[in-house]
């Protein structure tokens, strides 16, 4: 019997469909990518420089990162213990939890946003209360990061869950009855099994949280070298007529964008070669 | 992955509230709307000069510019701006309503709180090719008019309201005819744009309509932007006197105790280096003086006020712009 390989369609048929997928990626990705940079450097290198020297840039730039870095701890110790849950116990309201999880990636971004000032805002729930104590969460960094975790944090677990699923329990079972303790085994035996899947899920949850917009646009507050994250600087400067300094501020998210790009490929690569190896570690199944 | 980086993450999230939380001196925010950045670039470090030589006392002023409406809002969930500087007197008029502003806060400052002025005038493609002179051309078929939208944006309610008061005011003028004429104009617009700076996308970029109405100080943005060569104001015969109100924010200055600076701040807008900043950067200084200085950048004009032709912006905005409004009316017709 001739084996029917799924690559003999006609000739035609496979260039048109290359075509079609390169020239969606060309228009799609390619083009708007080229369209940053050309915008940015229209008026020359010295306008661009300028537009990232300017102090408030400066400052959304480091905020934007350095509120992307402060998601990561949480985003890491919430997924692993979303997995964990899921994906070795079970109990009531499993599928609960993983719905919720979900969550964020169904609620609009603004929506997550208004859902934070009306709980801190000063005419929300809590605001009498933190206005009382000079607690300020909205409209301050806190409420920055609380919106950028709102919209990152399912993407470690929804990353460690189907793998910490496949690999089941045995060998943490196997690590117990060998006698090691529950935190030995976490990072002898855990940890190392799911290393790759949980930095590529950081580097995913990194990559939504520097390019957030809608949940902290509404939580910001937009004080200039303050609470204006790269993003909401490249809004408002495009809405003042400042096209190259926008177009400047939103290379530099490409650039950002490009360099997860990188990471991710990497991560995807070096969590294929383990595979690789694990497979080869094996005995050779025995095939009919 | 070790134990160590979690933490290292967290000081650093710590390091970065203690600097934002961290300042010395005194600490304004002035809460404006989007595009009044250049201003406030070149007023700030003006009146932290001549504060600094009067009293000794070193003060920061912090901008947070974004759409007015937002703005506002963002005010009464607890955005603690010790000041508003806006472009309509319905976003500080919501923040009176909530108690904030004072009810009374126009008569806080001259010039019922409005420290400058513009109006809405045309801008139309290089050469004038469709002869577009005063409100009465924009009605005229086969011209297409590019507006932000009437309902929702300041620069489309200002547009609207001046296309009012120009049929209002033409012999035989009446809220009827007036209505019509208003509709007539917006059957002229392809479409609406979201805001200003959308309206001026579509117009310089996208290449689409005749002529784009928008505020004077807008057109010298444009003109920065997009270049000088590409366009042509057009000041029509009569048109609306746009106010920029500003007013303090009650609570948050008795809270933060900046009462003082914060009014200072404002009424240094009304001095001479004041107003004369505000010229510079294209808006109508109140200063007879200084407005007779930059005369040449600003053309005579007749304008009507908001308060005189429709009795004030709360009466406006009832008549025209809520749900089941003149605009609706109109709207939904079209």
């Amino acid at each position: 019997m001739t084996v029917r390989r799924a690559n003999n369609e006609p000739r035609w048929m496979r260039v048109l469909l290359l075509v079609v997928a390169l020239g969606f990626l060309a228009l799609f990705l390619g083009f708007p990518l080229v369209t940053v940079f050309y915008e940015a450097l229209k008026k020359g290198v010295d306008a661009y420089l300028a537009g990232l020297a300017d102090p408030e840039a400066r400052s959304a730039i480091l905020l934007t990162l350095g509120v992307a870095a402060a998601a990561i701890p949480f985003n890491i110790a919430f997924g692993v213990a979303a997995a964990w849950a899921i994906a070795k116990f079970d109990f009531r309201g499993k599928s609960l939890l993983i719905t919720l999880i979900d969550l964020p990636f169904a609620v609009s971004p603004v929506v997550a946003g208004l859902l934070f000032v009306l709980i801190f805002g000063s005419q929300g729930w809590l605001g009498p209360w933190l206005a009382e104590h000079d607690i300020k969460i909205i409209f301050a960094i806190p409420g920055i990061v609380l919106a950028t975790l709102f919209v990152t944090f399912p993407f470690v677990a929804r990353e460690l869950i189907p793998l910490m699923q496949a690999q089941g329990k045995d060998e943490e079972e196997a690590a117990v009855s060998l006698g090691a303790s529950g935190w030995q085994m976490f990072w002898r035996v855990t940890v190392p099994n799911i290393k790759w899947g949980l930095l590529y899920g950081v580097i995913l949850a990194n990559a939504r949280a520097m390019g957030e917009f809608g949940a902290v646009s509404v939580v910001s507050g937009h004080i200039r070298g303050e609470t204006n994250t790269l993003p909401l600087h490249v809004e408002i400067l495009y809405n003042e007529y400042q096209s190259v300094a926008a177009f400047a501020s939103a290379s530099i998210l490409a650039l950002l964008a490009l360099v997860t790009l990188v990471a991710k490929t990497v991560v995807e690569w070096r969590m294929r070669k383990e595979t690789e190896m694990l497979t080869a570690d094996l005995p050779p199944e025995k095939t009919e | 992955m070790n134990t160590r980086r979690p933490l290292r993450f967290a000081t650093l999230l710590a390091t970065l509230l203690l600097a934002a939380g961290a300042q010395a001196d005194t600490v304004l925010l002035n809460a404006s709307y989007d595009v009044a950045r250049d201003l406030y670039k070149d007023y700030n470090p003006a009146f932290q000069k001549a504060w600094q030589a009067k009293t000794g006392e070193k003060i920061e002023v912090k901008q947070s510019h974004g759409g007015s409406s937002k703005q506002v809002r963002a005010v009464a969930d607890g955005l603690e701006a010790d000041v508003v500087t806006m472009n309509q007197a319905t976003d500080v008029d919501f923040l009176a309503d909530k108690g904030l502003v004072a009810k009374d806060y126009t008569k806080k400052f001259p010039n019922n709180a409005s420290p400058y002025t513009s109006t809405m005038v045309f801008i139309v493609r290089k050469g004038n090719p469709k002869g577009i002179k005063d409100w009465s051309d924009l009605v005229k078929s086969g011209v297409q008019v590019i507006v932000p939208h009437p309902k929702n944006t300041g620069n489309g309610r200002y547009t609207y309201l001046a296309a009012w008061g120009y049929a209002l005011k033409q012999p035989g003028g009446s809220d009827k005819s007036a209505q019509e004429f208003v509709s007539k104009l917006l059957k002229n617009a392809p479409l609406f744009g979201t805001g200003g700076r959308d309206a001026t996308t579509t117009f310089m970029q996208r290449r689409l309509g005749d002529v784009l109405v928008t505020f004077e100080s807008e057109a010298e943005l444009i003109a920065k932007e997009f270049g000088r060569g590409d366009f042509e104001v057009i000041y029509p015969s009569v048109s609306i006197l746009t106010e920029f109100p500003v007013a303090l924010v009650e609570k948050v200055v008795d809270k933060k105790g900046t009462r003082k600076q914060a009014h200072a701040y404002l009424e240094y807008l009304w001095s001479k280096e004041g107003q004369e900043i505000i010229a510079e950067n294209y808006l109508r200084p109140r200063d007879p003086e200084v407005l007779k200085k930059h005369a040449a950048q600003f053309p005579a004009i007749k304008t009507f006020t908001v308060d005189e032709t429709f009795g004030g912006w709360s009466k406006a905005f009832k008549a025209h712009f809520v749900d089941g409004g003149s605009f609706d009316q109109i709207y939904s017709v079209k």
